[in-house]
């Protein structure tokens, strides 16, 4: 079979079919700079079969015009891999991984700035035996920290080619690209079995000249004060609320413009359209569906800015050295914190930023932790009730009671967070899960990779979860519609549909715990966004939504004179936990792969909530 | 002397780095992460809160290390400045 692939590999490269590369490297070594400058947009982003690491593929033409076909590996300390991402790695490199084919040629790409670590797994990969390429990336700043680096020497003793490049420059990788026209495609002319430190530690010898003080001294000053006990915390703190006000802030007009370009478009088909069904299904259903979820893009895009700007700045790991124990205190590693931040913007964005996180458990956990951060779509809820129940009262001459409600809700639900994280991480108590993060050196993060880094994000936002929104939003739409009242009916035509028999079919379920059949209703529609449901209860009080510009403003009054407090109590203890939100729901099917953690989300999610409002129900009405 | 007793900002060069299971997969990374024997480790900072983890500089590399990753590198009694 060997044979069979080896003589299949070689056809392809001297006949017409592209040299399949795979670039493969230490994290932080600058290969995907290197990826974004010698492919550009002509990538192609998917997830390797059967797990969710993330394959990157593109394709470029060399000087002299062969196609290269070029697969960005994950990067990898070690092929004795720790990680799903690094299985992916060591397996494909090997041409073991089922669907890839063993690549022609293995790129591999070492920073000049970290020969001493990156070197090791250099050899490593050459040990594989296939044709190799060393690219000695990052040259520029070696040289501007006084190292020189003899090519020639290091190309000879390692035995393999080896070029220089600079990842991030404009042409830094024309180079490489040159290189490959002039190599002979074949394996490395050394392997060895013995100890790799000591290999490294000669080839650094004979190829490497220190300058007098060595290492990178501007890193370790910038981090005397981003690590520091004290002005760390402080900086994090400030970054943080940069950020979530630029999230909120600056999202805001472009959030408004969406949504009045989604309004205007179904306005202006029900106008130009005849008044049936097939109209009704395209403005109710799949505009306003699909509205409701590109509404999410600018905040979306604003928060990955800023993960994107930290992660490539080098920060990232610095704010997960700082919030380390705090995690770890809910048996988690400082990588859960900003998608859990996230998270309070919108649980949809803080998923998908689950991905820099390598531990699949910590990810799985923090993945089903985000629901409970309070996201942004519970606010108009949380509002509309508290306005509507509590009394607007000074607690102590200090506090406002409407307030500290508020508070008491955000609070109640990190706390179950904390709570759940804790149980949830109990059977993996004895098991060591290391944190064993690098602190890269400080980088200037590259404009281009930015955009690209979005371009992608929204793609993948766009094409997959807004695919599975839109059938959900049709699906929802038919079942409050359908049947139509009967003629000369009262009430609201919700009543006579399939969501309002349902709504009443789920009553015995909801009974005990205060709500009556229209917030059962209400829950319905909910689910596609939370905030919906505020409409949803207006529609079925049958308060005039179209003619108001604000049907909060009059539903309140009305609410509180139907409900009881303790129902009221218990509908804002529900909407902690309650898991009705099919976006967050849908992105976790998109990030896990699997529908296993969509149910143990939905379910615990729900289990909790009913709990919730049971005892908040039972216990308002015991006083 | 190990690892997470270091006084920050000295330098100390690593004996060894221990096993707590037969196969211990975190030692093992340590090790390919260059904390190999006779190379120099110094602690550049320490968590805010109860100095847990460290950040640490071997070769050009620096790393951060829960106490627990920390101690099971063994380092040289003789501490060079």
């Amino acid at each position: 079979m060997n044979s069979m692939s080896q003589s299949a590999a070689h056809s392809r490269v001297s006949g017409q079919s592209p040299l399949r590369a795979a670039l493969v490297g230490n994290p932080n070594c600058g290969k995907t700079a290197l990826f974004n400058q010698l492919t550009g947009n002509r990538q192609k982003v998917a997830n390797y079969a059967g797990v969710t690491v993330e394959r990157k593929e593109g394709r470029f033409v060399t000087p002299a015009g062969r196609a290269v076909a070029l697969l960005d590996l994950p990067g990898t300390y070690s092929m004795n891999a720790t990680s799903p991402d690094e299985a992916v790695t060591r397996d494909v490199c090997a041409g073991k991984y089922r669907g890839e084919p063993a690549p022609d040629l293995i790129i591999c790409v070492v920073s000049a700035t970290n020969l001493r670590l990156h070197l090791r797994f250099a050899l490593e990969v050459r040990n594989l035996g296939r044709p190799m390429l060393l690219v000695l990336n990052m040259t520029d700043a070696a040289s501007k920290q006084g190292l020189v680096i003899d090519l020639d020497r290091l190309s000879m003793e390692m035995g393999v080619p080896v070029v220089p490049a600079v990842g991030i420059r404009k042409g830094g990788a024309a180079r490489l690209s040159g290189a490959l026209d002039a190599m002979r495609i074949a394996p490395p002319e050394k392997t060895l079995s013995g100890d790799l430190h000591e290999e490294v530690r000669r080839l650094m010898t004979l190829s490497v000249t220190y300058p007098p003080d060595e290492g990178n001294i501007l890193g370790e000053k910038i981090d005397r004060w981003v690590l520091h006990p004290v002005w760390g915390p402080c900086i994090l703190a400030v970054l943080m609320f940069v950020m979530f006000q630029a999230v909120f802030a600056w999202a805001q007009p472009l959030m408004d413009m969406i949504d009045a370009g989604v309004a205007w478009l179904a306005d202006t088909l029900r106008a130009t359209l005849p008044d049936n069904a097939l109209t009704g299904l395209l403005t109710d259903g799949v505009i306003a569906g699909a509205g409701t979820v590109i509404e999410f893009l600018p905040q979306i895009l604003i928060l990955f800015f800023w993960i994107l700007v930290l992660e490539e700045s080098g920060y990232l790991p610095r704010a997960a050295f700082l919030l380390d124990r705090v995690m770890a205190s809910a048996g988690l590693s400082g990588r859960s914190f900003i998608p859990l931040l996230s998270s309070f913007a919108c649980a949809v964005p803080g998923i998908m930023a689950t991905r820099t996180i390598q531990n699949p458990r910590d990810r799985f956990v923090t993945i089903l932790l985000a629901p409970l951060m309070t996201c942004s779509a519970r606010l108009p809820v949380y509002a509309l009730l508290i306005g509507a129940f509590i009394p607007d009262r000074r607690i102590g001459g200090i506090f406002n009671l409407q307030g500290l409600v508020l508070f008491a809700l955000y609070a109640g639900a990190i706390l179950s967070a904390l709570v759940v994280a804790r149980v949830l991480k109990q059977r993996d108590r004895g098991v060591e899960h290391p944190l064993l993060l690098e602190l890269p050196d400080y980088r200037f993060p590259n404009p281009r990779d930015l955009a690209l880094g979005l371009w992608q994000r929204a793609k993948i936002f766009l094409s997959r979860v807004g695919t599975i929104i839109v059938t959900l939003s049709v699906l929802m739409w038919a079942l409050s519609s359908w049947p139509a009242p009967p003629a000369g009916a009262v009430g609201p035509s919700i009543d006579y549909s399939l969501a309002g028999r349902i709504g009443h079919l789920m009553l015995p379920l909801f009974a005990p715990i205060g709500f009556n059949w229209q917030i059962c209703v209400a829950l319905i529609p909910g689910l596609a966004a939370r905030e919906v449901a505020v409409s949803a209860l207006a529609t079925v009080y049958a308060v005039g939504v179209a003619d108001s510009a604000d049907p909060a403003a009059q539903l309140a009054p009305l609410l509180s004179a139907q409900w009881s407090l303790p129902t009221a109590l218990s509908l804002l203890a529900w909407y902690v936990f309650a898991p009705q939100c099919f976006s967050t729901l849908a992105v976790i099917r998109r990030e896990t792969g699997s529908w296993k953690p969509v149910a143990v989300t939905a379910g615990y999610l729900f289990g909790l909530a009913w709990l919730a409002a049971f005892l908040t129900w039972h216990i308002a009405r015991a006083f | 002397m190990r690892l997470d007793q270091m006084p920050s900002g000295q330098v100390a060069v690593v004996r060894q780095v221990e096993n707590r299971s037969s196969e211990d997969p975190v030692a093992c990374r340590l090790r390919e992460l260059g904390f190999v024997p006779g190379e120099a480790v110094k602690v550049v900072a320490r968590g805010p809160f109860g100095g847990d983890p460290l950040a640490v500089r071997v070769g050009m590399t620096r790393f951060a290390l829960r106490l627990s990753e920390a101690s099971r590198i063994i380092l040289d009694e003789t501490i060079a400045v």
